[in-house]
């Protein structure tokens, strides 16, 4: 052990509080078990997909475009995963692809244009992961709230829709609600940078010896590109679910709610 | 005269299930019509159809010889006005609600709005939430005639309401219907309301016109005794 290595106790150790949490699951007949098992086994099978694939990725005079390969195929997985999680909003698959790669062109060019860090393979994978992983969870919520205020608030979407508003003005206290709500998360994250957590690309670089300050310098620019990321995703989502889930003579479509 | 709305063979059909079944019906200018049937009949879904909330999965609905599919839904909705069965209303105060209707009405226009509706001004500053059912429903009301509208939709208004309340707003839905000449069409399955308000009456069965024409006559008593029972 030491300098970042695991082995299969420290591991096992790690693992003690998702043990906790499963004895308070059943406890309290939360029912979370089958998800916490299963999203452990999942995150463990994945990391050590993703390592495989990195190693493979840093071999020695390795071409770069397997790696933006594997950025593209992580911003159609991300895109499939919005469109499942809201799947009552027909078209959103197209929409969440599209302000996923819009948000990583303008992200990666900015970190690799200013020369943030060296475009090889061991910047582009992980940096488009923080990038994808951090909006996605907002991108979802913002899918998934739109639906949801939508569905719920449906009387008070027809009685605007009745007074003559159009789709947008109607469905827009909703969406800006579903918005806020998404981005609540990010936001109050990076209030919190450095007072409440040390993000992880600072932490990684402190650890790799790199002065802290320029560690700062770096972990801010990145905190700045997944907030823009998280919020840009975020409001096209919204605002795209918005336009699907009423027709284009202002109706509201019917929404099943989701079990 | 050409007729306030006109159904020709509309049918909706949600899911495979048939909602109305070829439905041929007119609605006239200057009545206040009672749509009437038993609860899942089909007559909320008819009056969707007259402000193009929903549309007919098949069938034409004219407003005034019109094809609604020809009019714009926005200015549509502004010439045909709807109270829904349970009041809406958004957060704030009633003067709120109101601006939600007219964004430009200054007070002494909201308080002419509310005395419409036999409300006072005071009622103005309420919080919309503290208000009783049948206040609401008049608060929703005024709202939707501060869009000037030329019908209003009522899709059983009343339902939420205790019986004093129910009378009070029917009371006041004539008095509007004969002195603004705006033009009503009410839905109900209530048997005494149907016989209090209506001058005209359509009666629908299982998503089937039963009967549409005068409220007095023999066909229009035979349509209430075969709903009577129904919703007994």
């Amino acid at each position: 052990m030491g300098q970042g290595d695991v082995d299969a106790l420290g591991l096992v150790t790690s693992l003690l509080l998702i043990g906790v949490a499963l004895a308070v699951s059943l406890g309290q007949q939360l029912r979370l078990e089958k998800q916490l098992v299963w999203a452990t086994l999942r995150a463990f099978a994945q990391l050590i997909v993703m390592g495989f694939v990195l190693a493979w990725l840093l071999e020695p005079g390795r071409s770069v475009l397997y790696s933006w390969l594997w950025v593209v195929g992580m911003v159609l997985f991300a895109a499939w995963t919005v469109r499942n999680r809201a799947p009552e909003v027909p078209g959103l698959f197209p929409i969440a692809l599209a302000a996923l790669t819009a948000s990583m062109v303008v992200t990666m060019g900015v970190i690799f244009g200013l020369r943030i860090f060296p475009m090889e393979a061991r910047a582009i994978v992980p940096l488009g992961g923080m990038m994808i992983g951090n909006s996605l969870g907002s991108t979802v919520l913002a899918a998934r709230r739109t639906a949801d205020e939508l569905t719920d608030k449906r009387p008070e979407v027809e009685a605007r829709l009745a007074l003559g508003y159009s789709s947008a003005q109607a469905g827009r206290p909703y969406v800006r609600e579903a918005i806020k709500t998404a981005l609540t998360p990010r936001i109050e994250s990076a209030k919190a940078a450095g007072l409440v957590f040390l993000p992880g690309a600072m932490t990684g670089l402190i650890l790799a010896g790199v002065d802290p300050i320029d560690a700062v310098l770096v972990q801010a620019a990145i905190m700045y590109l997944i907030l823009g990321t998280a919020a840009t995703t975020s409001v096209v989502i919204g605002l795209g679910s918005v336009r699907r889930l009423f027709t284009p003579d202002h109706r509201l479509r019917r929404l099943v709610r989701k079990a | 005269m050409t007729n306030l709305f006109s159904f020709e063979n509309v049918n909706v059909t949600i899911e495979d299930t048939k909602v109305l079944g070829d439905v041929s019906l007119q609605i006239p200018v200057g009545h206040l019509t009672v749509v009437a049937g038993a609860s899942g009949s089909g007559k909320t879904s008819l009056l969707r159809l007259c402000n193009r909330l929903d549309v007919p999965t098949a069938g034409t609905v004219r407003f005034r010889g019109t094809d609604l599919a020809e009019l714009d839904p926005l200015v549509l909705r502004r010439r045909v006005g709807m109270v829904f069965q349970q009041p809406v209303l958004f957060g704030g105060t009633v003067a709120e609600n109101l601006h939600v209707a007219a964004s430009d009405a200054g007070p002494d226009q909201l308080a002419t709005a509310l005395a419409g509706v036999e409300l006072g001004a005071e009622f103005l500053a309420r919080i919309g939430d503290d208000l009783s059912g049948g206040e609401a429903q008049r608060v929703c009301l005024a709202r939707a005639l501060l869009c000037e509208p030329e019908v209003l939709l009522m899709d059983e208004p009343t339902a939420a309401l205790h019986p004093a309340a129910r009378r009070s707003l029917e009371a006041t839905v004539q008095i509007l219907q004969q002195e603004s000449k705006v033009d009503v069409v009410w839905v109900t399955h209530d048997m005494e309301q149907i016989s209090r308000m209506a001058d005209h009456l359509v009666v629908l069965a299982d998503g089937d016109v039963l009967y549409s024409g005068p409220a007095q006559s023999a066909e229009a008593d035979w349509a209430l005794a075969t709903l009577a029972e129904e919703v007994d």
